[in-house]
């Protein structure tokens, strides 16, 4: 059972699936970090993305890496939208209804997708879906390979803009001090729905990574907003480094688990570990700077 | 002329089974008369103490088990497993309570801890055989009331009459008494209600406990009247999501929020159904759309509007009436 | 214990991270006395409350009420020994009348909805604001909100009542009539220990005062030493300024 032959793919398996839980979670992470809401719609805009690069392939062919083109910046500008005019607009001064409104954004979304594409699970087959690249140690299907890839660019593509640009500095202004920021000029609402846009769109990346090596079904995104939420938690809400840390050490966790004690363990230790680092160390392993 | 209305309203729905004659539309009175008892748990700690829960599937599914497995592995009287039922509800929630309160944990990440430990649930009964794993329990067919299975949907509908009632009353006791005040402060503003003497620990611990009790009776019933329970139904985020659908449409940490908001899903949800077919998902949409519309534009849910019609400058509900 | 003063704080010290808030300060209060204590901003008064209301434990030291060791016990437990607090940053139940309020501090003795309510009619009455309490507190002036403050920890009939700059904000006509109200609650019994900065409702209320500067104690004594005191001029006006001070009076001026 510990034979490295077994357990080697198996860890490569769940860092590259870990690799598109962190660019998940590193969406999650922004709109927290910066929003400091919960973003339960987060897994079923995932799911959003997925059917969007499932219909991009087999109605126009359009390859589902290529498909980023389109659909990161569809993402975003749902995102945006999505922000401005709902969930930025209801809080009332009570934070539960962000909460609450988000739980029901999720809702509509999830079952619309029921409702227009039935719960039959869905995948693509790619031409090269098949093909392995032999890394020596291990063969790894080339789809996780380039998610994993892909996914590590991306959250150095992400890095760089929160670091580097003015639209960057402008949100981490946001972050760290709204009221303040609102004085120097910033225009706050629109810096929180480019974050909530941007957040999206990593969903969107993501969802093209994924769709490759997983399926889409109305419910797919279920299995992804508690993942990234323990990620997030666990990596530090707002913590970037923290976010991608996380999400390899959870991809990790849940194939090892998932190989030495059943599939069930493998979700359930996930669902432990988040229960546990909520309790003891809400603040992450990371901290809790947007970083 | 406010026990009067009562009176009559008492009168009304005692005489239901005789009015209305339709099996179908006693089914969905039955089904209000559930989601108003679950609602009404939800309040307690959602709406009197201001700690939104997302995961109360974790007490339904507790007590649908545990009657179940109660009835059917050691063959426990319906009704004794029924009261078992309320008591494993309440005893998860204290349990869920003492850790998640323990650890400080508010808002955001109070929901989503109730969320994981539902989940956990779940997964554990898919997995275990105690609980009958990923294909659920279905519950003997033995009619006769010492099994809490009735011949006639009529006595369904009066268990839940008595029990959806009893969820309300616990409500309107609430609101009268020390424990709601404090509670009320709690959701309010938690570290006032501390430095007025306030053992805010030991009050959520009992609001999640009574809360867990009562949806765990909710869970027995369930398990009593459809005779089929699995891991999916019973602690799957569908169920936590209709749970506190109706107290937050109908107006939170009101005494009849739970009520009207159960009647008015239902109704809104029977309407779309003639309107527009029974496809899946349908009325989820409709559910999805109904909270977002009310959360953004009647936060006070349907009380609030009928509060702000009657009395524009009133009091907010929310354990305002003295 | 008889003899024993009604507070006592000894050493009590409290570091956030690198910063040393509170250093070794100690104070009594007997019983019946109205103590002040004053200081520049940031001299660590109100994490002095904290600590003696049980919201922050201390590092070191020692509170003891009715001679009993109350370090880092909890607030709520803290206010049911008969200590009870108002905050700096008022924080009424706004969604709640001020009747209402009253009543959560109410409950503490009293089980009984009813009786509550009518204690909570009784406390918002003696304390002016009879024509207020069907109000949501939220709807409320600041001057109001502060009485409200004071309102609900007197409801939960304290026998200590630490006061966090229940001035702050107010005009000279709503300072005037707080002022008596105050003097009445000492008259009715309850001690009282307050933060204030508006100095002249600080002379005329209290009869002795203690100064809290950068975390330390640095004086104490009636209001009138403790003005003329020169470590006391320098930490609200800095480093020489008693002298300057002194020398102006000396060339002629008014100090």
């Amino acid at each position: 059972m510990l034979d490295p032959i077994i357990l080697l793919p198996a860890a490569i398996n769940g860092l590259t699936m870990g690799a598109v839980y962190a660019l998940v979670a590193l969406g999650l992470t922004l709109i927290y970090g910066v929003l400091h809401i919960i973003n339960f719609a987060h897994g079923s805009l995932l799911m959003v993305g997925l059917y969007g690069v499932f219909f991009l392939y087999r109605l126009f062919g359009l390859d589902p890496y290529a498909c980023m083109i389109v659909l990161v910046p569809a993402c975003f500008a749902i995102g945006y939208a999505l922000q401005r005019s709902v969930i930025g607009t209801v809080s009332h001064g009570r934070d539960q209804n962000v909460l609450l409104i988000t739980l029901g954004v999720s809702i509509v979304l999830e079952n619309l997708a029921l409702y227009l594409f039935s719960a039959d699970t869905k995948t693509i087959e790619t031409p090269y879906a098949l093909d392995v690249v032999d890394l020596g140690v291990a063969l790894v299907p080339l789809p996780r390979l380039i998610g994993f890839v892909a996914a590590l660019a991306l959250a150095a593509i992400l890095w760089a803009l929160i670091g580097r640009t003015d639209l960057g500095r402008a949100i981490r202004a946001v972050a760290k001090e709204p009221h303040g920021a609102r004085l120097v000029g910033i225009d706050v609402e629109h810096v929180y729905a480019m974050s909530f846009g941007i957040g999206t769109a990593c969903l969107g990346a993501a969802a093209c990574l994924l769709l490759p090596m997983f399926y889409v079904s109305p419910h797919v995104g279920n299995v992804f907003v508690l993942i990234a939420f323990t990620i997030v938690v666990l990596g530090g809400m707002g913590s970037f480094t923290g976010a991608l840390a996380g999400g390899l050490l959870i991809g990790l966790t849940e194939s090892l688990g998932g190989l030495m004690f059943g599939e069930s363990a493998g979700q359930l230790g996930i669902f432990l570990i988040f229960i546990a680092v909520l309790l003891f160390r809400p603040t992450g392993l990371f901290g809790s700077r947007l970083s | 002329m406010k026990s009067g209305l009562l009176a009559v309203g008492i009168a009304m729905a005692l005489a239901v089974p005789q009015v209305v004659t339709s099996e179908f539309w006693l089914g969905v009175c039955i089904a209000v008369l559930l989601s108003t008892l679950t609602g009404a748990a939800w309040n307690v700690l959602g709406g009197f103490g201001g700690q939104f829960s997302f995961g109360h599937a974790a007490f339904f599914g507790a007590g649908a088990y545990a009657a179940a497995i109660l009835e059917m592995r050691f063959g426990v009287n319906a009704w004794l497993a029924f009261a078992a039922a309320g008591v494993v509800g309440g005893a998860v929630g204290f349990g869920i309570g003492y850790l998640s309160f323990r650890y400080g944990l508010r808002g955001s990440y109070f929901a989503l801890i109730t969320l994981a430990f539902a989940e956990v649930l779940r997964i554990l009964a898919n997995a275990a055989d105690f609980t009958g794993g990923g294909v659920g329990l279905y519950l003997p067919l033995q009619v006769g009331v010492a099994n809490l299975q009735f011949a006639t949907k009529a006595g369904y509908y009066y268990l839940a009459l008595g029990l959806g009632a009893g969820a309300i009353l616990v409500g309107w006791m609430l609101e009268r008494s020390r424990l709601g005040a404090w509670l009320v402060a709690i959701r309010e503003n938690e570290d006032a209600a501390r430095a007025l003497g306030v053992d805010t620990f030991a009050c959520k611990l009992q609001a999640i406990a009574l809360s867990g009790a009562l949806t765990g009776l909710a869970g027995a019933f369930y398990a009593d009247y459809y005779l089929y329970i699995d891991p999916g139904l019973a602690f799957g985020p569908g169920i936590s999501v209709e749970i506190l659908l109706a107290p937050i449409i109908g107006g939170i940490g009101t005494v009849w929020g739970p009520f009207l908001g159960a009647a008015a899903l239902r109704v809104a949800g029977e309407l779309a159904r003639r309107l527009m077919g029974d496809a899946p998902g349908l009325s989820l949409i409709f559910y999805g759309a109904l909270l977002v519309i009310m959360v953004k534009f009647l936060p006070d849910g349907l009380i609030g509007l009928l509060d702000r019609a009657v009395r524009p400058r009133g009091i907010h509900a929310g354990g305002a009436h003295a | 214990m008889l003899g024993a003063p009604m507070l006592e704080v000894l050493a009590l010290t409290k570091r956030f991270g690198g910063l040393l808030a509170v250093s070794g300060a100690s104070l009594t209060v007997a019983q019946g006395e109205i103590v002040g204590l004053i200081g520049p901003n940031g001299a660590g008064k109100t994490t002095l409350f904290a600590m003696i209301s049980g919201f922050v434990p201390p590092d070191s030291g020692t509170v003891r009420f009715d001679g009993e060791d109350v370090t880092g016990t909890p607030p709520h437990e803290i206010c049911r020994r008969g200590v009870a607090r108002t905050f700096q940053i008022v924080q009424p139940f706004g969604r709640l009348s001020v009747r209402d309020n009253i009543a959560v501090g109410a409950h503490l003795r009293l089980a009984d909805r009813q009786a509550a309510l009518a204690r909570a009619t009784e406390v918002g009455t003696e304390l002016g604001m009879a024509a207020l309490l069907d109000r949501p507190a939220a709807s409320l002036t600041v001057a109001a909100r502060k009485r409200l403050e004071i309102a609900r920890a007197v409801a939960t009939a304290p026998r200590l009542l630490l006061l966090d700059e229940v001035m702050a904000g107010l005009n000279p006509t709503e300072l005037a009539e707080i002022v008596p109200v105050l003097r009445a609650l000492r008259d009715a019994g309850v001690t009282i220990l307050l933060i204030e900065h508006v100095m002249q409702a600080v002379v005329s209320l209290t009869e002795r005062l203690y100064v809290l500067n950068q975390g330390s104690i640095i004086a104490e004594g009636p209001p009138a030493k403790i003005a003329s005191m020169s470590a006391v001029v320098e930490a609200y006006l800095g480093h020489g300024a008693a002298q300057r001070l002194a020398g102006r009076a000396v060339a002629g001026a008014a100090v």
